[in-house]
């Protein structure tokens, strides 16, 4: 067997042969050129990248989260202001609704004195036609019963007070019979 | 080739036969050439180094040629690799300028760990590392790297200090201790970081090839089976130990030369 035939040449381990080295050499060389000059760069450019690209989604979440922030403020400030603009309209309403109860209680007022007044006023006219109707029926009654009075003879006192009297019976009677027949 | 070459022992001793307990030996690791070119013989760790070229770039081509900035599965398992290699021992170690030497960090490791796992490749099955000629030949790059940077870094005198002369240290000690450190940094470390990986490598796979020799050794219908069944469960554990080890291995081959880079670029004491 081959492995015999070289049995003649001492063996030792720990002699490198130089086609070994070479081809060593050669291995580590290769290998660093390619790692040096292309995979390395190329994975180095991607991680960069990949802890570029993870900041930068860290800076857009931060960002949203800001502008989540300003947004909520905002919702909230608006909320404010309706409530006030709600309060305030409610105060304005309150306000307006006395004024025109007020308005209304004026008119109300205004318009009883109004007819209260135009009462008085027929009360008036008609108290003035009754006076003048009542003055003319004196009148006339006075004059008949000065007429009867002219009659008869002024100087029997006596007879004088029957007249009067019976006149006024008279006038009784008829405001008697005026009674009666109402 | 035939079984008897490609396992590189007698497979026809077995237990209460002629010949004894065939053991796992040097021939082990030597192969026939697979051809002869002049006074190269081109042998099979050879061309599983070729192939270990190939296994990582493959890989690593396939992952990163263009990636992806959300990354699919295969680029997610190599960017933890690389990752691996690049903070967990070019920023570990070496800190801020580590980042100049990841390319060779990174080369070192994943070839060293692709030399290594051969060991369990069915039909490869020896690591490329366990041949002495390899591990120098990576041990040499980390060594020119090393005084490269050593007198870059601080120029001729700066360089030899730094290599020479440990700092806090009473006077009186330098004197011994200058020609140690010298002898330490230049020819020792090189020579131990090449000898550990290529040791450790030729350990695990003489420790696999004794419990599986044993195995096919003593399997036959008598008592033998049960030991040939024990030695078949230990070659299982020992390759998954083995399968530890190779990634250990080039992750302590790794580490020391970031460790050495790493002495290099500090300021001279």
């Amino acid at each position: 067997m081959m492995i015999h035939l070289a049995a003649e040449e001492a063996q030792n381990p720990l002699l490198p042969a130089w086609p070994e080295i070479v081809i060593g050499l050669l291995a580590l060389g290769i290998i660093y050129l390619v790692f040096h000059k292309k995979l390395l760069p190329a994975v180095n450019k991607a991680l960069e990248e990949r802890r570029a690209a993870i900041e930068g989604g860290m800076e857009k979440a931060e960002a949203a989260q800001a502008e989540a922030r300003q947004t909520l403020e905002e919702y909230r400030e608006r909320l404010a202001e309706a409530r006030h603009e709600a309060a305030r309209l409610r105060e304005e309403a309150r306000e307006q609704g006395a004024t025109l109860i007020a308005e209304m209680r004026d008119e109300g007022r205004r318009q009883r004195e109004e007819i209260i007044a135009a009462g008085h006023a027929q009360i008036e006219a008609e108290r003035r036609q009754t006076a003048e109707t009542l003055r003319q029926d004196i009148g006339r009654l006075a004059t008949e019963l000065a007429g009867r009075l002219v009659g008869e003879s002024l100087e029997d006192h006596a007879r004088q007070s029957r007249v009067i009297d019976r006149f006024l019976e008279e006038l009784e009677g008829r405001a008697e019979a005026a009674e009666a027949a109402r | 080739m035939k079984s008897d070459e490609l396992l590189a022992f007698e497979t026809d001793c077995h237990l209460f036969g002629d010949c004894g307990y065939p053991a796992p030996s040097l021939w082990s690791f030597e192969f026939e050439p697979i051809f002869t070119l002049g006074p190269v013989e081109f042998t099979k760790p050879m061309l599983l180094a070729l192939l270990s070229i190939a296994v990582v770039i493959g890989f690593f081509w396939a992952a990163f040629a263009k990636p992806k900035v959300v990354p699919g599965k295969l680029q997610m398992v190599a960017e933890v690799l690389y990752d691996f290699v690049r903070r967990g021992i070019a920023r570990e170690v070496i800190g801020k300028q580590g980042e100049k030497y990841v390319p060779l960090l990174v080369s070192l490791f994943f070839l060293v760990w692709a030399f290594n796992m051969w060991a369990i490749i069915p039909v490869a099955q020896i690591p490329v590392s366990s041949i002495i000629g390899f591990p120098v030949a990576l041990t040499l790059v980390v060594w020119v790297t090393y005084m490269t940077i050593t007198f870059r870094a601080h120029g001729f005198a700066g360089g030899m200090r730094n290599l020479c002369v440990p700092g806090g240290l009473p006077k009186g000690i330098y004197v011994i201790l200058t020609p140690l450190e010298l002898l330490s940094n230049v020819f020792v470390r090189p020579f131990t970081l090449a000898v550990r990986l290529f040791a450790n490598m030729f350990a695990g796979h003489v420790l696999i090839l004794v419990f599986l020799i044993g195995a096919w050794y003593m399997a036959g219908p008598h008592i033998g089976a049960l030991f040939s069944v024990t030695s078949l469960v230990m070659t299982l554990l020992i390759t998954a130990f083995e399968i530890f080890i190779q990634a250990l291995q080039a992750y302590v081959f790794t580490v020391l030369t970031a460790t050495y880079i790493s002495g290099a670029l500090e300021e001279a004491h």
